[in-house]
């Protein structure tokens, strides 16, 4: 594996690869000590172009913790604001001889296209509404946690799917695991043909959470509503929030997903979120272990 | 001076001739088409196993004179043009700054007859500066000889201005060309919307951002029984709406562009910036409907949107690249390929779309073979296959989808007023 560009480049196989190794890194590195040094000697930068506190800075403890030089651009900070483009950037990293580049961009492919000019790995940290693989490959580390297997795991992800990339890359990777997909939102928020991804399409969130063993729920941003997506965030909640009577109609032991932050009272009522069934706390954890295995995976 | 072209098959849709024939050329004029014409005065262009159709008239093209000659401009324009079989081109008026005055089109059509190489034909813009509020001094740009007029990619939003532009231009009896566009519903979107632009996270384009906008201007046009030329027509429904005007018989033509009835949006798949344009590539559903547009006659002409960048413009993320490719090195073998080697239409069909109808929309005397027009003239080859490198294209822009796509049609040489523009 040279990049890590998306779920969709990668098999089944190499999913677990990263999730077994996920695994060994919280035993032996988060849970002993936060100390390795299988990324010594090694050069990663985190290239944010949209803001982000968890994903950013867990590569960056990720990369310290296993010993790796860590340096960290920002758009605002950087020459972008004064016009140098991507491609650009991506040979003056190269030059400065970066092992790996962690990218996050709104633009959909940008990791792919810097890739293209830079000898380092790339890995996507999300670009626009395409792909944000670290989250996806967290939120699987949790299920397997929790499940063990993906074998006809129900999970229901509610809530923006049209503008999200965690969305798209759990569908992916959830698919090729041999999960159930259900997705669900208003039509104004599920992009174009969905269907052909292999999963079940609904509009009716009872009916979503149903006997479900993952409800995942989508951030979603407020603005939206200015353009018309959906009337308010009142109806929002009530038609697609998840509250306690909905997942009382999961299943008993389900788990309830969010990948942060959290706009309280409208994808999730607080008390599920803070509620026995949030793993919402365990995700982020799972964040730093998926991250180490990952710049560890690229490296050697 | 003449020239005879020996043994060609002759293809004059004008005429609906399509035969095994010589054509005479004196002084830079079609003086006969006859079988086995001999002239010991003559020199001998012998086109054996070789098509001969009047040149191509490309209705819209981007040759980005003045202010992006980084891109193009009217010299290497007129070369893509000739070694693709064009002789007749009309550029569009998205230049900096745009065409709106006479002085500007003055200075294109004189470049062009400086260069010498193609007729540089030019629309003015319909309001100045493209910018949606003021019309033009139509008239005035007639006169400086403007051939339509048209916004190009800055699409009239407003249907007021619009219809006053179709009222006002009646008068010169001037198509309005349209780059029907509802921008609201554009909303930021990079490719069409459908299944590949949800797997690569792109906003869509919904097909009613053009198919609306469109039925607004034929509506428009229609209820003042003026001219519109609708441009790069890429939906089933822009062209069942221009199918049922016609049918209404409202003054309505239209063109489309080879990536339409060539490529899908799966083609913008791994954020192909080569597969980025205006309108977007569509599904097959809507190639299906231009390819039968084009052989029931409800789509007019085909015409390129030859649109060149330089790789900068490219070379970009997908949502910031510049729309457009080149196309007039590879239209007339698209059509070919795509139309003709296909048995979707004939040869006859394809020189109607690519000269003989084009030149009509414009009021040219050019697209014909016929005794008295100027010998505008393109020779190509259907038997070789070939295969496209944008390396050798002789335009700037080396932004096509087409890199290593074989195909047959080979332009072998373009006459242009009965000099030999070009030799392949």
């Amino acid at each position: 594996m040279k990049h890590l560009l998306g779920i969709k480049q990668l098999s089944a196989e190499d999913i677990f690869a990263i999730l077994d190794r996920a695994e060994v890194m919280k035993k032996e590195v988060l849970q002993a000590g936060k100390k390795d040094s299988c990324l010594s000697g090694k050069c990663i930068i985190t290239l944010f172009y949209e803001n982000s506190t968890r994903t950013r800075l867990s590569f960056e403890l990720a990369s310290k913790y296993l010993g790796a030089t860590a340096a960290n651009i920002t758009a605002s900070g950087s020459s972008v604001v004064k016009g140098e483009t991507l491609a650009d950037t991506g040979k003056t990293i190269d030059e400065m001889g970066a092992d790996v580049v962690v990218i996050r961009h709104s633009a959909s492919g940008a990791p792919h296209m810097l890739s293209n000019y830079t000898r380092a790995s790339v890995v996507n940290a999300g670009d626009g509404m395409n792909e944000h693989p670290t989250q996806a490959l967290l939120d699987f580390m949790t299920m397997r946690e929790k499940f063990g297997s993906f074998d006809g795991l129900k999970v229901s992800i509610v809530g923006d799917v049209k503008h999200s990339r965690v969305a798209r890359s759990n569908i992916y990777g959830l698919k090729k695991l041999g999960a159930d997909v259900t997705v669900c939102a208003p039509h104004t928020l599920m992009p174009a043909e969905i269907e052909r991804l292999g999963v079940t399409v609904t509009q009716d969130a009872d009916s979503a959470v149903n006997n479900a063993d993952v409800i995942m729920c989508l951030r979603i941003q407020l603005e939206r509503q200015k353009s018309g997506l959906f009337p308010s965030v009142r109806e929002y909640h009530k038609l697609f929030g998840i509250n306690n009577r909905r997942v009382a109609l999961a299943k008993p032991n389900a788990i309830v997903m969010h990948p942060g932050p959290v706009n309280r009272g409208v994808e999730l009522s607080a008390d599920v979120a803070d509620g026995p069934q949030s793993v919402i706390g365990g995700q982020v954890t799972n964040g730093v272990c998926v991250r180490m295995a990952v710049l560890d995976m690229l490296t050697h | 001076m003449k020239q005879i072209i020996k043994n060609g098959f002759v293809v004059n849709p004008a005429k609906n001739f399509a035969e095994k024939a010589d054509i005479l050329i004196n002084y830079g004029v079609i003086e006969r088409v006859a079988e086995n014409i001999d002239d010991y005065d003559a020199k001998v262009i012998d086109a054996s196993g070789l098509i001969v159709a009047p040149g191509l008239v490309d209705l819209h093209v981007h040759f980005r004179e003045p202010g992006y000659e980084h891109k193009e401009d009217i010299t290497s324009g007129s070369r893509a043009a000739v070694k693709g079989g064009v002789t007749t081109v009309l550029c569009m008026p998205n230049t900096n700054p745009p065409i709106d005055n006479a002085a500007l089109v003055e200075y294109v059509i004189n470049k062009g007859k400086k260069t010498g190489l193609v007729n540089v034909l030019t629309t003015a813009c319909i309001t100045k500066g493209q910018e949606g509020t003021e019309l033009t001094e139509m008239a005035e740009l007639k006169e400086a000889g403007a051939s339509a007029f048209s916004d190009d990619g800055k699409p009239v939003s407003s249907s007021m201005i619009m219809r006053r532009a179709l009222e006002y231009s009646k008068m010169l009896d001037m198509p309005i060309m349209s780059h029907s566009e509802d921008l609201a519903l554009v909303d930021n979107g990079s490719m069409n919307d459908g299944y590949t632009a949800t797997c690569l996270g792109l906003r869509g384009i919904p097909k009613s951002a053009e198919s609306a906008a469109v039925s607004r201007d034929i509506l428009l046009a229609e209820e003042l029984n003026a001219r519109l030329h609708v441009c790069h027509v890429s939906t089933k429904n822009s062209i069942e709406a221009v199918r049922a005007a016609k049918a209404r018989g409202a003054r309505i033509t239209a063109e489309t562009a080879p990536h339409y009835f060539t490529l899908t949006d799966k083609a913008c798949d791994g954020f192909n910036t080569n597969a980025k344009m205006n309108p977007p590539l569509r599904d097959d559903e809507d190639v299906e409907a231009v390819i039968r547009g084009l052989c029931d006659g409800t789509i007019d002409s085909i015409a390129t949107d030859h649109a060149p960048h330089h790789v900068d413009d490219k070379r970009v993320e997908f949502e910031k690249a510049a729309n457009g490719i080149v196309g007039l090195e590879t239209s007339l073998a698209l059509g070919y390929t795509y139309l003709v080697k296909t048995g979707r239409m004939s040869l006859l069909q394809l020189i109607d779309c690519m000269s003989t109808k084009p030149a009509a929309i414009i009021g040219s005397d050019r697209g014909t073979l016929n005794v008295g027009a100027p010998a505008d003239i393109v020779i190509f080859d259907t038997d070789e296959e070939f295969t496209v490198r944008v390396s050798e294209f002789e335009t700037k822009g080396k932004n096509s989808p087409y890199d290593g796509w074989k195909l047959f049609g080979k332009v072998r040489r373009t006459i242009n007023g009965g000099r030999t523009v070009y030799k392949g």
